[in-house]
């Protein structure tokens, strides 16, 4: 695979690092003149000097054969050109850009540049699974597919617990896919009784989730 | 007409004053404060007296964008120092706030060219140099 990744910070030189010993063919773009002295030290021709958002500088990388380009500059507007550029001028199926501010993220996805991947979201969902005390994981957003699936823990006091599945009225748009008891999971029947300390696993529209928690966690 | 313009650098600023005079409302944002001054130098009354408004604030910033009255805008135009900046604020104007007219600045001639022909309204001061060398050299280097 031909890899084009723009922006030489920690997180572009260290993924052309990986995905070099991947044995992929790899150009990383970095418009800072040191820091490009500095890592073409180590990746020799696989760095290249220039401004990725300049047209020429990503034809003159090979744009036009990159079955994948990446952009992880520290500049989100940088990051939505470059990708928006890839994709409509030279055709590149592949995209991934990184969200430095996460309430950009809204304008990656207005501007077509998908999927993008902000750290600050990623631990902050860390936070989510690694602090019990707020109650809901998000597993999976299927954002083109406006679904989503987490889990929540039930807790003593939950309406829902020592209630069969049939009879915990949930909100139209979410369902219960699956209850986690004692490390095994299994897919619940309505007969089901939901015990405190089950994790359960719905599938549900975006924007449930309070109403889902006011049953398997609520607020003390 | 309404006139938001983001950037008010030695071009925003001066189209803001032009469009103010000429008796359209205008608002102004630009992220340095200190930029008003721009709009102020040489004037009788201060910018806010002779009636525009100005805001503080980045221009990807939907706040920012808002409390400059982007949703009720006419006429939108994009001349921060960042031509990518430019770009992508002309299209959120243009897609998030539907604002009826939007002029993007953009110094580099390639990125202005493949987005006029993607539909943006774009300026290229460089591009409109590059002509103006290219007639000073007279017929004969053509």
């Amino acid at each position: 695979m031909y890899v084009i990744i723009a922006g030489g910070g920690k997180v572009g030189w260290n993924l052309a690092r990986e995905l070099i010993g991947k044995g992929n063919e790899v150009t990383l773009l970095e418009n800072r003149r040191s820091r490009y002295l500095t890592i073409e030290q180590e990746l020799e021709h696989a760095v290249q000097y220039g401004d990725a958002t300049e047209l020429w500088v990503l034809e003159r990388a090979g744009v036009q054969r990159a079955d994948l380009v990446i952009a992880v500059t520290g500049d989100d507007e940088d990051n939505i050109l470059i990708c928006q550029v890839a994709k409509q001028k030279y055709l590149c199926e592949r995209i991934i850009a990184r969200v430095n501010n996460p309430r950009n993220r809204q304008w990656f996805e207005l501007l077509g540049v998908q999927p993008c991947v902000s750290a600050t979201d990623l631990i902050l969902r860390l936070i989510e699974h690694e602090v019990p005390s707020y109650g809901l994981v998000h597993l999976l957003d299927l954002r083109d597919e406006q679904l989503e699936i987490i889990e929540v823990e039930v807790v003593e006091t939950a309406p829902a617990a020592g209630r069969m599945v049939s009879e915990v009225t949930l909100p139209e748009g979410s369902l219960i896919i699956s209850v986690l008891r004692g490390g095994t999971g299994f897919v619940p029947t309505p007969e089901t009784v939901i015990e405190a300390g089950d994790e359960v696993l719905l599938v549900l529209d975006p924007g449930l989730e309070e109403a889902i928690t006011a049953h398997f966690a609520p607020a003390p | 007409m309404f006139v938001v313009i983001a950037g008010a650098g030695r071009v925003g600023s001066a189209v803001a004053r032009f469009a103010l005079a000429a008796g359209h409302d205008v608002s102004v944002l630009d992220e340095d404060p200190l930029s008003h001054e721009r709009l102020d130098a040489g004037q009788s009354t201060s910018w806010e007296d002779a009636g525009g408004r100005f805001t503080v604030g980045t221009a990807i910033e939907i706040e920012a964008l808002t409390e400059a009255g982007i949703a009720e805008a006419d006429l939108f135009i994009a001349s921060t120092n960042g031509d990518n900046t430019n770009l992508v604020i002309a299209q959120i104007a243009r897609k998030r706030f539907e604002v009826p007219r939007v002029i993007t600045r953009v110094m580099d001639p390639g990125r202005a060219t493949w987005y006029a022909e993607q539909g943006l309204e774009t300026i290229s001061p460089t591009k409109v140099a590059i002509e103006m060398f290219k007639e000073a050299l007279g017929p004969e280097a053509r």
